[in-house]
């Protein structure tokens, strides 16, 4: 435990520190947001002219019907995976390490799946008409179709979108109250109607320690079923290249994988934009890099197997898609991607590079930059690679599937720098009990750490 | 709509050969020795069908709408296999073609992955596509082995100058952007096959001959037979059944002469169009 130089703050210094951050981050951080500003309307602008053109703009044709919007769809449903796995997961198996971090890994699952829930908007060919796969009452006497995973996604997404949501909210609670009681204006409305009429009794606290761990206990299951039916879209259909059993567990790897070295990248950014180096520390960014390893090697695992199980098994079509996704026009995507995904993370072996923050901000956007390969590598080339011959020609994303790519990327960014400048994105509560038990549990004490207690056993005693 | 309405279709869908007792299913064999790949099918079906004429450079870039398309092969070297011959060298003899379009498939693999259920199979064996229904997710397109479905990326139907509208068919309707199309066996022919029998009083049974496809009508050569499989008599069920192509079956095992197979059979896609093989004489 010696490891963590938190323990040294205190509980007052907590408050101050994160609520500092809502107030005046660096300059960095209006610059970022203007830049993600700026592709947030380009992509409007690309959407709009496709919208209306129709989506032969994009350069998708015939044959190659699906292309970045689904891969993009994929990516982003995978990052919003690790948020749930940091925050879930890890609480569930008390992990305390995860507590300075885990806030913005929750607000990342949201924003991700809100992110990643416009890709189908801009997808489908009929836009008008996207509430149809709905199931309501309606006067055409129609349902949907039961039986099609792109059903099982709508409800999937919207989902796993509401719990996220309700997750990070129920989480926030505590520290919305510390906010609403410093803050002036019209945060003081906002954070007053967020808190709920929070005042930190006891049982207040016992109910909410109740409701956060169901929450958790509901999320883990769900998260996995989630990426499995995202892996259903390929897996459920006949195409070579889609039709792997595998899938439903490797695009649950691959999810965590990505949206663990999405926590990396996410981690420095926060670390540097709102001063936070005294809770984001190298000890914590040592601990969640071995776990990407950990989840990296699991990954790797899983697309080997992956492989094998086309080489081995009898199947004609699924031998020339593999062997023409080495080798035929897409090979360069799937050589990057393999090198992204498969060597970068052996850097992650040494300690050096584990705690040097910049060297895995590095790190984690390789991955990232292997991991929407994969995602594009495991859409594209089996539509260039199928039964019908004419269907074998390369095509490539045009400028506008990339400027809606760009674009996701940057309103995935914007939402999420508004969010950690609204709301408290490092856990004050959380970080406090993690102080609290380190220093109980640790060698060295905090000064008037049991009066702090005492007094506190006192004002519930008052209160009730 | 009701609960019950849905449970009541469901039930219904589930039970095992659903459409066993409808008196139709249209089926329809090609003979590869006949066709000469003149392409007057697909030129028919465009003008049938009012598929837009996309032009060279939407046609470059992967957008032809034509719902029948002629595949062009070359016969392999004694021992190698197809498609080993390069395209740039246009040998002198043995191209073969393949009119391919729309298998209308009883096991199809584009109707159960539709979320909004677009394309689903009617009591006539076909694999219909609603266009109203279509919100263009583009997953039938993809789940399809022959790849015969054809996505509307652009608004064709905006380009056609003024008094070519005319020419449009106004027997079935023009596609807007973003919805799926695909041969249809000429559905709107053959619904007004059913509706002149019913007219007669005679329900569910067209005679043979009283109704062809736009591709059929046209085939100078008579490749195409087109017609009811349930009807014993009709000439299609009799080219399947001498050529030894039976439905359920995901190989067929033909005796000496029989030429019959349906395309990769082995997806157990159950494609309702038959192709006889193309014989060659390899002395000559």
């Amino acid at each position: 435990m010696s490891d963590f130089k938190m323990k040294d703050i205190e509980w007052a210094k907590i408050n101050e520190d994160v609520l500092a951050s809502l107030e005046s981050p660096r300059k960095a951080f209006w610059i970022v947001l203007a830049v993600c500003f700026a592709l947030v309307l380009c992509g409007v602008a690309a959407e709009i002219y496709q919208y209306n053109m129709g989506l032969g703009v994009a350069l998708m044709n015939n044959p190659h019907y699906w292309q970045t919007y689904i891969s993009n769809f994929v990516f982003w449903i995978g990052m919003s995976h690790s948020g749930t796995l940091l925050s879930a997961i890890l609480l569930l198996t008390h992990a305390d390490w995860r507590k300075p971090i885990y806030r913005f890994a929750e607000a990342m699952t949201f924003f991700s799946i809100a992110t990643a829930a416009i890709f189908p908007v801009i997808h489908i060919g009929r836009v008008w008409d996207m509430y149809w796969v709905l199931p309501y009452p309606n006067q055409h006497a129609i349902w949907p179709n039961f039986r099609s995973p792109l059903l099982w996604d709508a409800f999937a997404i919207t989902t796993y979108a509401t719990s996220s949501a309700l997750f990070l909210y129920i989480g926030m609670i505590p520290d919305l109250a510390i906010c609403r009681d410093k803050a002036k204006g019209w945060r003081k409305k906002l954070y007053t109607a967020m808190s709920l009429g929070w005042m930190g009794r006891a049982t207040e606290w016992i109910a909410f320690q109740k409701t956060y761990v169901l929450m958790a206990c509901f999320l883990v299951p769900l998260a996995v079923s989630v990426h499995s039916i995202v892996a259903s879209d390929f897996a459920m259909s006949m195409m070579p290249g889609w039709h792997v059993t595998s899938f439903p567990p490797y695009f649950v790897a691959g999810a965590l994988y990505s949206g663990c070295a999405a926590i990396i990248t996410l981690f420095v950014l926060l670390r540097y934009l709102f001063k936070f180096e005294a809770y984001m520390t190298p000890e914590i960014m040592d601990k969640t890099a071995r776990l990407t390893f950990a989840i990296a090697m699991a990954w790797n695992f899983l697309n080997l197997s992956e492989y094998a199980s086309i080489w081995y098994s009898n199947d004609m079509f699924e031998h020339e898609m593999l062997i023409d996704k080495f080798t035929g026009p897409y090979a360069g995507i799937v050589w990057t991607m393999l090198f992204c995904a498969t060597v970068v993370p052996f850097a992650m072996a040494w300690k050096k590079v584990r705690v040097n923050m910049w060297a895995m901000f590095v790190i984690s956007l390789l991955i990232q930059l292997g991991m929407w390969l994969e995602r594009f590598q495991i859409v594209s080339p089996p539509l260039a690679s199928n039964h019908e011959p004419w269907t074998q020609v390369a095509v490539w994303p045009g400028l506008v599937q990339m400027t809606i790519t760009a674009a996701s990327f940057g309103w995935f960014t914007m939402l999420f720098l508004i969010f950690c400048k609204v709301f408290p994105s490092v856990s004050m509560y959380e970080v406090k009990e993690m102080v609290y038990h380190r220093n109980k549990h640790g060698k060295k004490k905090l000064q008037d750490l049991d009066k702090i207690k005492d007094d506190m056993i006192k004002t519930e005693e008052g209160l009730s | 709509m009701s609960l019950s309405r849905m449970l009541e279709n469901w039930s219904r869908l589930n039970q095992k050969d659903y459409y066993k007792d409808e008196p139709i299913m249209w089926g329809m064999s090609i003979d590869l020795n006949k066709c000469t790949g003149c392409a007057s099918c697909v030129t028919a079906c465009n003008a049938e069908n009012n598929i837009p004429a996309v032009g060279k450079e939407k046609c470059g870039s992967g957008h032809t709408m034509s719902w029948m398309r002629i595949e062009r092969y070359w016969d392999s070297p004694e021992g190698e296999p197809d498609l080993a011959v390069e395209e740039s060298e246009y040998p002198e003899r043995g191209a073969h073609f393949a009119p391919m379009m729309c298998q209308q498939c009883n096991h199809a693999p584009c109707e159960p992955v539709c979320p909004v259920a677009a394309t689903y199979h009617n009591p006539d064996g076909l694999n219909a596509q609603v266009y109203n229904r279509c919100i263009g997710s583009r997953y039938c397109g993809t789940n399809c082995p022959f790849k015969v479905r054809y996505f509307n990326f652009f608004d064709y139907q905006e380009d056609i100058p003024h008094p070519m509208e005319m020419l449009l068919n106004p027997d079935l309707t023009v596609r807007s952007k973003g919805v799926m199309e695909k041969c249809t066996f000429c559905v709107q022919r053959l619904r007004n096959a059913k509706g002149d029998q019913a007219d007669k009083g005679i329900r569910g049974h067209v005679e043979d001959g009283a109704v062809q496809t736009a591709c059929q009508q046209s085939c100078p050569t008579d490749a195409i037979v087109f017609g009811n499989l349930k009807d014993g008599e009709s000439k299609v069920s009799h080219a399947w059944e001498s050529h030894g192509v039976e439905l359920n079956r995901h190989e067929q095992f033909n005796a000496e002469g029989e030429r019959g197979y349906r395309v990769f059979e082995e997806l157990n896609v159950e494609p309702s169009v038959m192709y006889l093989d193309r014989v060659r004489d390899t002395n000559a």
